[in-house]
């Protein structure tokens, strides 16, 4: 029988990190992106485009990102979809991000005093012109903190993907465990590292929140 | 012509008829002076003007333009009238030069070095020339005021809406605002005020109007306004001020 190193399975674990990091990227830019453009429908002036950006967020937010992941990966599968564990992978947390982030910044543009958008729109400006450099520019810095704070989840939630097979951190765990027999070790070792994932993105959302808010006290 | 032609105009909220049919013509230079009782209505008679809110009914025109709500003919009618709120509304992440920069660049794609020096102008014009760096949570109330005023300016409206500028302002600003103010009539601004400094009413203004109830009860040059009140709700309206 082979003998394991701690390194070999570090080395393994480590590997395996990449996917966790490349997936967690994918979700968290691919999500923003999604997330703004449900924001701008979600404060729309038009209460029925307001009413769809609402069905969805609280469709996302209502289910279990596991659910959203069986959907993803088995629920296209019976259309005769083959969907790639990555792509049901991606999809599913990008979408999932989306839901959680438009609704973050939803609140961080709603604490904009109404009086904002008034005086803005009093000298001519449109609204994409109020959003882009009254509002936003005011809402980013209460943004910040809780979207940092909401990475450290994106991450977290990559590790449900290895449930459909898609092989990141957790999966790796699971494989490299089958081989060694040393569950101990080998998820002792996981959960290191996702704490090293996660614990400076907290760290650094709280030292953020304090910085900002010292800005907002000076201008 | 008028400048401002306000004719027949109703505005509800809800069940709520707040405006119960205005008319009321601006002539070019002239100084309106808004007054009556919280609630009557003025503060929404001057929204309506700039389209913060929908007019239920009626038709407001400003120089011959239609005010429709749409964000075309709104941004059109804008450049024309400014507006100048009670809270401010500055630009907290701006300096006041930032401010009064803002809108010209993005709205009238003025570049960058006119829209400064414009800007700069327009503080000088209210005596804030060396706050030009400052940001407003470093200002007085009465300066922010005062930038409020040359950010709207900067955009060269013919007619500035003053929606209760010094209320929010301890006793001692309101003054440096209103002669920023009194300045503006002097030039021959057309300025509609919605106020509750009477005095400043009947030295400046050319005409007095008094809401009642969501209708012009009474409107006329100060001296007769004032002196020679002809209901009894603008008498009641004018002695609860002299007890105030």
């Amino acid at each position: 029988m082979t003998e394991f190193t701690t390194w070999d399975i570090l080395r393994n674990l480590l590997l395996a990190t990449r996917w966790t990091l490349l997936l967690s990227l994918v979700s968290f830019i691919g999500g923003s992106v999604v997330g703004l453009c449900l924001l701008w429908l979600r404060i729309s002036p038009r209460a029925a485009l307001r009413r769809l950006a609402k069905g969805y967020i609280e469709l996302f937010q209502g289910t279990p990102l596991l659910m959203q992941l069986f959907i993803a990966f088995f629920g296209l599968g019976l259309f005769g979809i083959d969907v790639p564990a990555w792509l049901a992978a991606g999809v599913a947390l990008v979408l999932w991000s989306a839901a959680f982030l438009a609704e973050i910044w939803r609140g961080c543009v709603e604490a904009i005093a109404k009086g904002q958008w008034e005086a803005s729109a009093s000298l001519g400006m449109g609204r994409l012109q109020q959003m882009r450099y009254v509002i936003l520019p005011q809402a980013l810095k209460i943004a910040i903190p809780p979207t940092v704070g909401f990475s450290v989840q994106v991450i977290k939630g990559t590790a449900l993907t290895s449930i459909i097979g898609f092989v990141e951190l957790s999966k790796a765990g699971t494989i490299v465990t089958n081989a060694t027999f040393q569950p101990f070790t080998v998820y002792g070792l996981v959960a290191l590292i996702y704490f090293a994932l996660c614990w400076p993105l907290s760290k650094s959302s709280q030292i953020l929140e304090r910085k900002l808010n010292v800005a907002h006290r000076n201008h | 012509m008028s400048l401002i032609e306000i004719t027949e105009v109703r505005k509800s909220f809800g069940d709520n008829e707040v405006l119960k049919g205005i008319n009321l013509d601006v002539e070019p230079g002239e100084v309106i002076a808004i007054i009556g009782k919280s609630g009557s209505g003025k503060s929404t008679l001057l929204r309506c003007i700039n389209g913060l809110e929908t007019i239920s009914s009626g038709s407001i025109q400003v120089a011959g333009a239609q005010l429709l709500d749409d964000e075309l003919h709104l941004k059109a009618l804008r450049l024309k009238v400014g507006m100048i709120f009670q809270q401010f509304n500055l630009f907290p992440h701006l300096t006041a030069g930032g401010n009064v920069m803002l809108s010209q660049m993005v709205v009238k794609k003025t570049p960058k070095p006119e829209a400064e020096a414009m800007a700069r102008r327009m503080l000088e014009r209210v005596g804030l020339a060396h706050k030009f760096d400052a940001f407003p949570d470093e200002l007085s109330g009465g300066q922010q005021q005062r930038v409020a005023i040359a950010r709207a300016l900067a955009m060269q409206p013919i007619a500035l809406l003053c929606d209760e500028i010094t209320s929010a302002l301890d006793p001692e600003l309101v003054s440096e605002v209103l002669a920023v103010v009194r300045e503006l009539a002097k030039e021959g601004m057309t300025l509609l005020m919605v106020t509750h400094e009477m005095k400043f009413a009947r030295d400046v203004c050319s005409r007095v109007v008094f809401m009642h109830q969501g209708r012009v009860h009474e409107i006329g040059p100060p001296e007769e306004v004032f002196a020679n009140p002809q209901t009894p709700e603008l008498r009641q309206f004018l002695g609860l001020q002299a007890a105030a």
